[in-house]
C-alpha cells in the first residue's frame, strides 16, 4: 500500500515552530524553505515531502488531497468555507488570539459599523451572533491603519503581543476566540493511509503534550 | 463588464465537447446496462416540482442547495431538484405501492446552489440505485456490492470503502439534553474530528460520566474491522440500539468481506454523512489519489413516511461526471468511415445503409467538400473497386 505523505505547512512562525514537532515523529526537512526556493521540500525520510504554501491555502490543499495532512491556524480553518477535513490535534504552537481592537474611547457610530479584517466570514458570524449588522471591509494587512485613517471604526484581527496595535495607538476591546495551528488531514488519506497517519498524530501528539 | 465575455458559462455548470460527451454517453448506457442486469429499474423523476414536495423528509441543507423559482401559471414556488433520491423513494412509496422488495434505479443532472465537490461543479450527473422494502444486513451489502461493480464498470480500481452507522450517534445524541444549536455546533465539531473542540464542547456543557466517555471515544473510533470490538467496549453504556447497530455492521462486514474480498474495508463510527435521512448503516467509497468520497450511500427507512409508506430502503449514489474524471481513459472515440458524396449511387447509398446498421460510424462527404478524415473522425474511407465499394484503411 502506498504510505507516501505530502505535508502542507506555510513559511514563517508555523513552520519553525512545527519543525520540532515533526522532527518528534521522525520527520526533517533536508532544506530550509527561507534559503530554498524550492515549493517541495524533501525529508530524510522517503516518501514523505513538505509543500510549502500560503497559510491560507492550507485547508484547500488538504480539502482537495494535493497534499495528505497539513498545518493551519484555527484562523484560517474557522475562515474557511469548507467541511471537507479532519482537524484531530491542536499543536498548541504559533499561539495568539483573533481580537477586536480599536481607537480608545472612540465614539462609535450608532448606526452600521464599519469593520476592516482579513477574516470576513468569521467577522459577520460574530457579529451576526450578537444580532448586530456590520459592514465589512476586506483588507489583506495593515489593518491597524485603518482606523487611524478613517477607513473603519474598528478592526478584527490577530493579535499576539499587542505591540503592533499600541505602536498605532490602538487598544484591544474584545477577545473572539484563542487561536494556535492545528494538524489537519485529508478525509480520503485518514481512510486509506490509516496506520501511516494514526502513526503520525500519535506521535506529534505525544510531543505536543511533552512540550 | 466587457462585450465578449457574454458566452461565459455561470459558475460550475459547463458543456461538454464531443469527445468527452461520447466517453461520458458510453459509461452511462454500460452503467444503466448494469443496474438492469442486476434487476434495478429505471425511472425518470421530474427536473423541477413543487419546493414543498421536494424537500419533505429532507433537511435544511437540501433546501439551501435547492434552487427556487416562482411558477408563473400557479404563484407557487418551484424547486429544481438537488437530490433525486427523495423522489424516487416517493415513486416507490406513492406510485408502485407494492409488498415485494423493488429495486429502482435512476440518473439525471441535478443542481447544487453550492457546489459540493472538487472544481467547484454545481450540476452533478446524479446516478444511483435504490433498494426498498427489505430491513436487513443482505439488502446493504447488495447496494454496496452494486456500488462497487458501478466504479469497476467506469474502469476505477483500488476501491476503499467506509461503514458507518447513523444509528449510534443518534442514540447516543437523545439521551443529551441539547437543542438544535448545541447539536448542530457537536455535530460540526465531530465531522471534523475536532477532538480539542469536542472536550471543549462537552466541558461547557457539563456533560461528565459514561456519556462523556462515549462522545469523546467517537472521532477516535475510527481504522479496520477491530474497530467495531473497541466500539463495543466503549460505547456498552450506551444501551441496546448501539449494540444493536454495531451488529448490523459485524454482519455487513462478513458478508461484505465475503462477496468483495478484493476491496478494503474501513469503519469510522463518527461518519455521519447524509446524516439527514439516513437512518441506518452509511458508507462511501474512495480511491487513491482523490481526496474526496466518490460514492456514498446508506439506509434511510424513515423517508417514506413522509410520502405515507414508510418502507424499509437502501441505496448509493454517485456522480457520473467524477465517474468519467477517475474512470479509464484510455477507452478510445471509436472512429468511422468516410463516404464520398453519393446523390443517386444506389449502390452506394446502400453500403452505407448497410453499414449502418451494422453499428459502424459512416460520414457522408457533402459536394465540393475539401475531406480530411481525420478532422470528420475517421480512419478508414469508401473507395470503388470495380463495381464493389471496400473499406480502405488511411493512413
Amino acid at each position: 500500500m502506498n504510505d507516501n505523505l505530502t505535508i502542507a505547512v506555510s513559511k514563517g512562525r508555523i513552520y519553525k515552530e512545527a519543525l520540532p514537532l515533526l522532527a518528534a515523529a521522525g520527520i526533517v526537512p533536508t532544506e530550509d524553505p527561507d534559503t530554498s526556493r524550492k515549493l517541495i521540500i524533501d525529508t530524510n525520510e522517503p516518501g514523505v515531502k513538505l509543500v510549502i504554501i500560503r497559510a491560507a491555502d492550507v485547508p484547500t490543499f488538504v480539502e482537495y488531497g494535493a497534499a495528505d495532512v497539513g498545518i493551519a491556524g484555527k484562523d484560517v480553518l474557522v475562515e474557511y468555507d469548507g467541511n471537507g477535513l479532519y482537524e484531530p490535534l491542536d499543536l498548541k504552537i504559533a499561539s495568539c488570539a483573533l481580537m477586536l481592537a480599536g481607537v480608545p474611547d472612540s465614539n462609535q457610530r450608532q448606526a452600521r459599523m464599519r469593520i476592516a479584517t482579513k477574516y470576513v466570514r468569521t467577522t459577520q458570524q460574530y457579529y451576526a451572533k450578537q444580532g448586530v449588522q456590520v459592514e465589512i471591509i476586506k483588507l489583506y494587512g495593515s489593518m491597524e491603519l485603518a482606523p487611524i485613517v478613517g477607513l473603519s471604526d474598528l478592526i478584527v484581527d490577530l493579535v499576539d503581543t499587542g505591540n503592533t496595535l499600541r505602536a498605532n495607538g490602538l487598544v484591544p476591546m474584545e477577545h473572539i476566540m484563542d487561536v494556535s495551528s492545528r494538524l489537519v488531514v485529508n478525509k480520503g488519506s485518514m481512510k486509506m493511509k490509516q496506520s501511516r497517519i494514526k502513526r503520525l498524530i500519535e506521535q506529534i501528539g505525544a510531543a505536543v503534550e511533552a512540550s | 463588464m466587457s462585450e465578449n465575455t457574454h458566452w461565459l458559462l455561470p459558475e460550475g455548470i459547463e458543456e461538454m465537447p464531443p469527445a468527452q460527451a461520447e466517453r461520458l454517453e458510453r459509461m452511462r448506457r454500460s452503467l444503466l446496462d448494469q443496474f438492469h442486469s442486476w434487476g434495478y429499474q429505471l425511472v425518470l423523476t421530474p427536473f423541477i416540482e413543487h419546493v414543498e414536495s421536494l424537500l419533505v423528509g429532507t433537511g435544511r441543507e437540501m433546501d439551501l442547495q435547492t434552487f427556487k423559482i416562482v411558477d408563473q401559471i400557479s404563484g407557487r414556488m418551484l424547486g429544481i431538484r438537488a437530490d433525486m433520491t427523495p423522489q424516487v423513494a416517493r415513486i416507490d412509496a406513492c406510485r408502485l405501492k407494492q409488498d415485494v422488495p423493488t429495486r429502482l434505479c435512476y440518473m439525471g443532472t441535478v443542481l447544487h446552489t453550492r457546489s459540493q465537490d472538487f472544481g467547484g461543479n454545481r450540476s452533478p450527473l446524479q446516478l444511483g440505485a435504490e433498494l426498498y422494502g427489505h430491513a436487513g444486513a443482505e439488502s446493504d451489502v447488495e447496494v454496496i456490492a452494486l456500488a462497487v461493480a458501478t466504479l469497476e464498470c467506469a474502469g476505477i480500481k483500488n476501491v476503499h470503502l467506509d461503514l458507518g452507522h447513523v444509528g449510534i450517534y443518534r442514540t447516543l445524541m437523545r439521551e443529551l439534553d441539547l437543542d438544535e444549536e448545541q447539536q448542530a455546533e457537536f455535530f460540526d465539531a465531530l465531522q471534523r474530528k475536532d477532538i480539542p473542540g469536542i472536550d471543549k464542547f462537552l466541558n461547557d456543557h457539563k456533560i461528565s460520566g459514561a456519556q462523556h466517555d462515549m462522545l469523546v471515544a467517537l472521532p477516535q473510533l475510527n481504522g479496520d474491522r477491530n474497530v467495531l470490538a473497541r466500539a463495543r467496549k466503549v460505547l456498552a453504556a450506551a444501551g441496546a440500539d448501539v449494540i444493536n447497530a454495531i451488529d448490523d455492521l459485524e454482519k455487513i462486514a462478513d458478508l461484505a468481506e465475503k462477496r468483495m474480498p478484493n476491496v478494503s474495508l474501513n469503519f469510522d463510527i463518527a461518519e455521519l454523512r447524509g446524516y439527514q435521512y439516513q437512518t441506518g448503516v452509511v458508507f462511501a467509497a474512495y480511491v487513491p489519489g482523490y481526496g474526496q468520497e466518490v460514492a456514498r450511500g446508506g439506509r434511510y427507512d424513515e423517508i417514506g413516511a413522509a410520502f405515507g409508506r414508510a418502507r424499509p430502503a437502501t441505496g448509493f449514489s454517485a456522480d457520473l461526471k467524477t465517474l468519467l474524471q477517475l474512470g479509464d481513459q484510455s477507452a478510445n472515440v471509436v472512429l468511422g468511415v468516410l463516404a464520398p458524396f453519393a446523390s443517386d449511387d444506389s449502390g452506394l447509398l446502400a453500403k452505407i445503409a448497410a453499414m449502418r446498421a451494422a453499428g459502424e460510424r459512416v460520414v457522408e462527404l457533402l459536394p465540393n467538400q475539401v475531406s480530411d478524415p481525420v478532422e470528420q473522425g475517421c480512419d478508414r474511407q469508401l473507395v470503388k473497386q470495380g463495381n464493389d465499394w471496400t473499406i480502405e484503411q488511411i493512413s
